[in-house]
């Protein structure tokens, strides 16, 4: 250190970022003191607290880095800043366990309401939200940060904008997550499914989400490659609609600064109408194009193949993104949202139905040629196995959106049972997959500690899965048939009470099936852990090329 | 993307767009046939139902499609339907006909039955359950004890204006707390307790004096329950002589229920059913076994 010719520094980021952190810690220090609410004095807090671990992490850092900022290559290779991508990952699998986990739990709630023991703390009510937030945004959110801030590297061949940022991004996602969760265990819901958080963890979120923006804005363009990688348009699309739909639905206005509740600045069916304008594209944007760009980078370079077409991943692109955007309100069929708003709701769900394919087929004709591999690679087999789900939740899709389906379908749990298909089928094991190829590269192993545990892991989940589906398809029509049965009187045939008591089986196999899927993610985190750890069964010598098809690994930080 | 060349490979299809990107490289397939044709035909199916249909918001309005369908023109209309369909089978008869009438014609009884079927699991299996069986502090409605008296007529008004429910016509009837409030002594409630138990050959509370019990009795609890316990309806005093408890019967629970007085609310349903729907409850009540 003492022989660098620089002196050291602190950069303009740094302090900046250290200042506008002791500032914001010192507004919230303030807020909580004035709190109407505890749960409010109490995010004050951790707000507060998070600012100033912000300060000690950013002097810490001075204090160990060299006086030059790292530099963008090395020996003419990019030099990639792994770090945000190795902490995202591992965040990934935690809050993975533990929604999965809630999931569970909730699931054995519903076959025995007894189980939510009587507190306010862990009734349905609270740990619902916490199960969908954890699992969407927390496990889905951490992948999909993760993966593209990886991929945007890789694909432009240039480090990653930003010094400080990309940390911010990580670190500020997970915080919202923690304020969330911790916000619904206390009773904090703005009640908008999938935009539970109130307004201060919103604001919070969209600071984080602009500066993520940025930040992948930024490293596109720096490229070195003279094209945008497919997977890149995907996941610029996912960011720019997340922003613009978080923005949009969570317009509120708070009762007070100094508290937790707010009231929406929309009313009646058109809060509807744009909660789920929201909903939809949160599966739209987050779920599905997030989790596309995830299947076009990945797919190709674990199986080693190039993209089947060029042609078709342009035409489906835009396809999908110009079709998902109107399909909200198919979600409100037979309710009092006009009957133009759910024709075209119904239409567009109808026509999204190729363009969701097309990523299907991009992805499964990839591995033509590479068809052998499923038979070797329990890794591409949760990605094939992830596209077959996608293919068929974004063809259930379409079919349920259409009213006649509908009128049977909503409100039961076949949605529930459609939902899951697509969450653990294509999100989850696509993210599986990813996670499995992303975890030895970025800590230079040969491949996962053992391939054989991620066997078990493919079979005991897919047998979740499978159990969960069949249990919900089969429950929620026959709750929807015995919801419209009349007797020859023209008087309902069953009462609600007996329709939910007739649910009560089916409840305890998709537990049952929610345990396998938890069990096989058990697996996984054991998995990759011993993979972190260097506990690799085959030589574990750091492997720069021998990596299948990589151009090589980045020097690892 | 060069093992087009490489003997060992199968055919790798046509060329790649010439790009590459961290070792992946694309084909330039043409789009699937199906695919393309499968969008087209959703396409001009959508164009097709936006005619027909309600679809495209204008400035004021919107196009109201050739079929002139109505969500809400749909519903109403079933809705009338079923109706005209009810009272073709005489629904319009439950509300002007006298419970007694209905049960007395075969046709209005099959339909009441009905109706106060599926009203009952709506509105009332919540505390007397799916079959009627009630539990503790929810009366059975299967046996044929009935606090405020089990006629179709009686059942009918208590539907109607409910017990300790607010409604001015309702069943008022208070059972004192005649621990808590001092009237009797502990010793006094324990003895009464025993004396209550013992009229259906229960024990009582250990230790307890069953013959001071009889005197407690007869001063404090025979003007509502009657001299040898067998209530009263008028009063929705329960008979305590035969096997039927709605608090329970071990002597903890009797002890309690004499100390602290006991006030199950039965919510008035007029205002909340239609009196056909009423009627039918009423009906349906009676039949389920111990109608009087």
């Amino acid at each position: 250190m003492a022989a660098a010719p620089v002196p050291k520094h602190m950069t303009e980021g740094e302090v900046g970022l250290g200042l506008t952190l002791l500032v914001g810690a010192l507004l919230c220090g303030l807020a909580s003191a004035r709190a109407v609410d505890a749960p409010f004095g109490i995010h004050m807090n951790l707000f507060a607290l998070a600012g100033l671990a912000g300060i000690a992490g950013i002097l810490k850092r001075y204090e160990g880095r060299p006086a030059l900022a790292p530099p963008q290559e090395i020996d003419g290779r990019p030099n990639y800043n792994l770090g945000p991508v190795k902490f995202a990952s591992i965040a990934a699998m935690a809050w993975g366990i533990a929604g999965f986990l809630v999931g569970c739990i909730i699931a054995f709630q519903l076959w025995a309401p007894a189980l939510n023991l009587g507190l306010e703390y862990t009734g349905f009510g609270r740990l619902r939200p916490l199960h969908t937030s954890a699992v969407i945004f927390a496990f889905g959110g951490n992948v999909l940060i993760g993966t593209s801030l990886y991929v945007v590297q890789r694909t432009c061949r240039a480090r990653l904008a930003g010094d400080l940022a990309p940390w911010f991004v990580v670190l500020g996602y997970n915080l919202f997550i923690v304020i969330a969760g911790t916000g619904y265990l206390m009773g904090v819901t703005q009640s908008k499914e999938y935009a539970e958080p109130e307004w201060y963890a919103d604001l919070w979120l969209t600071i984080v989400w602009i500066t993520y923006l940025v930040v992948f804005l930024a490293t596109l363009w720096k490229r070195n490659e003279p094209h945008i990688f497919v997977a890149n348009w995907f996941y610029l699309a996912f960011i720019v609609t997340i922003a613009m739909l978080h923005v949009v639905n969570n317009l509120a206005l708070p009762v007070t600064v100094f508290g937790s509740k707010s009231y929406p600045i929309f009313a009646g069916v058109q809060d509807a109408l744009i909660q789920w304008w929201y909903g939809h594209n949160a599966v739209g944007f987050f779920l599905t194009a997030g989790f596309l760009a995830i299947m076009y980078y990945f797919v190709p370079k674990r199986a080693e193949r190039p993209i089947y077409s060029y042609r078709l991943s342009i035409i489906h692109f835009w396809a999908l993104i110009f079709m998902y955007i109107w399909a909200g309100p198919h979600h409100l069929h037979y309710t009092a949202l006009p009957d133009w708003a759910q024709t075209l709701g119904m239409t567009f769900s109808i026509m999204l139905w190729m363009p969701s394919w097309g990523g299907m087929i991009n992805g499964l004709m990839t591995l033509s040629g590479a068809w052998d591999k499923l038979r070797t690679d329990p890794v591409l087999r949760f990605m094939v196995v992830s596209l077959a789900f996608y293919g068929m939740a974004t063809f259930e899709g379409p079919m349920m959106s259409i009213k006649a389906v509908n009128a049977l379908s909503h409100y039961t749990d076949w949605t529930i049972g459609h939902v899951h298909s697509g969450a653990l089928g294509w999100v989850a094991y696509i993210s599986f997959g990813a996670l499995y190829c992303l975890v030895p590269w970025l800590w230079n192993r040969r491949e996962v500690y053992s391939l054989k545990l991620v066997e078990w892991h493919f079979w005991i989940s897919t047998l979740g899965i499978v159990l969960y589906i069949t249990s919900m398809w089969v429950a929620g029509i026959m709750q929807g048939l015995m919801w419209r049965a009349y007797n020859a009187l023209g008087f309902l045939e069953y009462s609600f009470v007996e329709t939910v008591e007739a649910m009560q089986p089916y409840y305890l196999v998709r537990a049952l099936g929610g345990v396998l899927f938890l069990i096989g993610a058990l697996i996984m985190a054991y998995n990759l852990a011993m993979t972190i750890a260097g506990k690799t069964s085959a030589a574990s010598e750091p492997l720069v090329d021998t990596l299948p098809g990589s151009a090589g690994l980045a020097p690892a930080e | 993307m060069a093992d087009t060349a490489n003997p060992g490979t199968p055919p790798a299809g046509p060329e790649t767009t010439g790009h590459e990107w961290d070792g992946i490289a694309e084909y330039n397939n043409p789009l699937p046939r199906w695919w393309l044709y499968g969008l087209y035909a959703t396409i001009i199916w959508a164009f097709g139902y936006w005619i027909a249909y309600p679809a495209w918001p204008l400035v004021s309005g919107y196009t109201g499609g050739l079929l002139g369908y109505s969500q809400r023109a749909t519903v109403l209309g079933e809705v009338a339907a079923v109706r005209r369909e009810r009272d073709a089978r005489g629904q319009a008869q439950l509300a002007s006909a006298a419970v007694a009438e209905i049960r007395a014609d075969p046709a209005l009884l099959r339909l009441a039955l009905a109706t106060g079927k599926a009203a009952f699991g709506d509105n009332c299996a919540g505390c007397h359950g799916s079959a009627a069986t009630g539990r503790q502090g929810y009366p059975n409605l299967q046996d044929d004890e009935w606090l405020w008296g089990g006629t179709a007529e009686a059942i009918e008004r208590t539907i109607r204006f409910g017990a300790r429910s607010g409604h001015g016509e309702a069943h008022v009837g208070d059972m004192p707390a005649f621990g808590r409030d001092g009237i009797l002594t502990r010793a006094e409630v324990e003895a009464v307790a025993s004396y209550v138990l013992s009229l259906s050959g229960k024990p009582g509370v250990a230790g307890a004096k069953p013959d001071k019990g009889a005197e407690v009795f007869a001063g404090n609890c025979a003007g509502c329950h009657g001299e040898a316990g067998k209530g009263n309806p008028e009063m929705g005093a329960p008979n305590l002589s035969d096997a039927i408890w709605l608090y329970g019967s071990a002597p903890e629970q009797v002890v309690a229920t004499v100390t602290n007085g006991r006030k199950g609310v039965m919510p008035a349903w007029e205002g909340r059913l239609d009196p056909a729907t009423i009627k039918s409850l009423a009906v349906y009540v009676h039949s389920l076994g111990g109608g009087k």
